[in-house]
């Protein structure tokens, strides 16, 4: 076999190889997606429960607490950033990360100190390789994060927000995260979390639904009190659960892309091979005629 | 047909158990509170403790809840829990060695859970 042949054969062999293995991560992506997406499913009832009865107590009395009241003059925000643990996801952290740039920028252009919290091995490094500081982080549980996850994340972002400015606390908090729209769709945006809107929690609920007058046990502020942290928690909680579901669902579109690309370079490069064999096949012959023809010629010059 | 209320019981992850029911007892941080149908608009908070829940078939539900809130409207309630198992889904074994461990390390939250996942189970 000819050097060229050779070094094609060898080349067609490892991309075959690699073919195989960004096949088998699609398909596990695939199945993680499906598995996030449920996941999500099943932390609706609890969302929807919590939403409103949060609408409840807002509508239904006229007091103020820490995390529905918004500051003047807020001077500090914190920013919550979900990325994920693991790369190989075409251009999902690098979005996420993106959208924490522009609104870090846009807060910081109103004047506002801003806290990075961060969630994903990937969003740490990108901060930490540009000597950025980073208040609190937490890795490990990106690609199927629990409620015990998410109250972990929830409880310094709680405590931030319930000191004053002052004393290190902060007045804001946003979440950046990656919406799971479809399959096909992921964007990621940012929202503010606290000070809650209530207004924007009202306009969550199904329309024309009128909701009653409740008695509140032991009393509203107490029972704000207790709900507004829980709030907080399951708004974080979704938020990992579809940053997992979108994280798998680009993992599944840059794995297949990849799987795609690899069988056209295995196509080319069999075209390149067999062109290889024929040129080879083509000089053996042409070498073989010459010679031939160099040998009858001097047989013939020696009869003469 | 008896007057007769439905009953969502949710946890943070999943949903529970949901069904129609005659009466829900559950405790709430100023004492136990027994919610039948008609029962006026309430919003409460929950200490964790076992939760009853009387089905209109006559059959009754225990679930151990830790931490939540109770919501009653319009005949519909909903108990909102970051954990709550239904009493035969608790492995008592398995409750009784946390209760142990939690004693052991004098951690009173784990003890109570434990206390509560028991006390759950002996009702039923």
């Amino acid at each position: 076999m000819g050097a060229q042949l050779r070094v094609y054969k060898r080349r067609i062999r490892s991309v075959s190889a690699t073919k195989k293995i960004t096949k088998a991560m699609e398909m596990i992506a695939a199945s993680r997606v499906v598995k996030a997406q449920r996941k999500v499913a099943a932390s609706t009832p609890y969302a929807t429960e919590l939403t409103r009865a949060v609408t409840a107590v807002g509508t239904g009395s006229n007091i103020k607490h820490p995390l529905t009241t918004e500051t003047e003059n807020p001077t500090r925000a914190a920013v919550l950033l979900l990325t994920s643990d693991r790369g190989l996801a075409g251009a999902f952290n690098s979005n996420s990360i993106k959208a924490a740039e522009q609104l870090t920028e846009r807060l910081e252009r109103e004047g506002k100190e801003v806290d990075m919290y961060i969630v994903g091995r990937r969003g740490v490094a990108h901060y930490n390789f540009r000597e950025r500081k980073i208040a609190e982080q937490w890795t490990g549980f990106t690609d199927e994060p629990t409620y015990a996850d998410a109250k972990q994340v929830a409880a310094p972002l709680i405590e931030a927000i319930e000191k004053d400015a002052a004393d290190g606390g902060v007045d804001e908090l946003h979440i950046v995260y990656t919406e799971f729209v479809s399959m096909m769709t992921q964007t990621a945006l940012d929202a503010r979390l606290l000070p809650l809107r209530l207004e924007e929690v009202a306009e969550e609920k199904p329309a024309g639904e009128i909701l009653p007058l409740y008695d509140f046990e032991p009393s509203a502020e107490d029972v704000l009190d207790a709900l507004l942290p829980r709030y907080v928690e399951s708004r974080v909680y979704n938020a990992l659960l579809q940053s997992a579901a979108s994280k798998h669902a680009a993992t599944r579109r840059a794995m297949k892309s990849a799987t795609d690309n690899a069988g056209e370079l295995i196509e080319s490069l069999s075209r390149l091979a067999n062109a290889a064999r024929q040129a080879e096949i083509t000089q053996e012959i042409s070498e073989i005629v010459g010679g031939a023809s160099a040998l009858a010629d001097a047989t013939a010059g020696s009869d003469r | 047909m008896a007057a007769e209320l439905h009953v969502e019981l949710v946890a943070a992850d999943r949903q529970v158990w949901s069904g129609e029911a005659t009466l829900v007892v559950a405790r709430t941080t100023s004492g136990d509170i027994g919610v039948m149908p008609g029962h006026q608009p309430l919003l409460g908070v929950l200490e964790s403790g076992p939760v009853t829940i009387r089905t209109s078939d006559g059959g009754t539900v225990v679930a151990a809840v830790h931490g939540g809130f109770i919501s009653f409207a319009d005949d519909k309630l909903s108990l909102l829990a970051e954990i709550a198992e239904l009493s035969d889904e608790i492995d008592v074994q398995r409750a009784e060695r946390a209760l142990e461990r939690a004693e052991a390390e004098a951690d009173a939250h784990a003890q109570r859970r434990a206390e509560v996942r028991l006390r759950a189970v002996s009702v039923r």
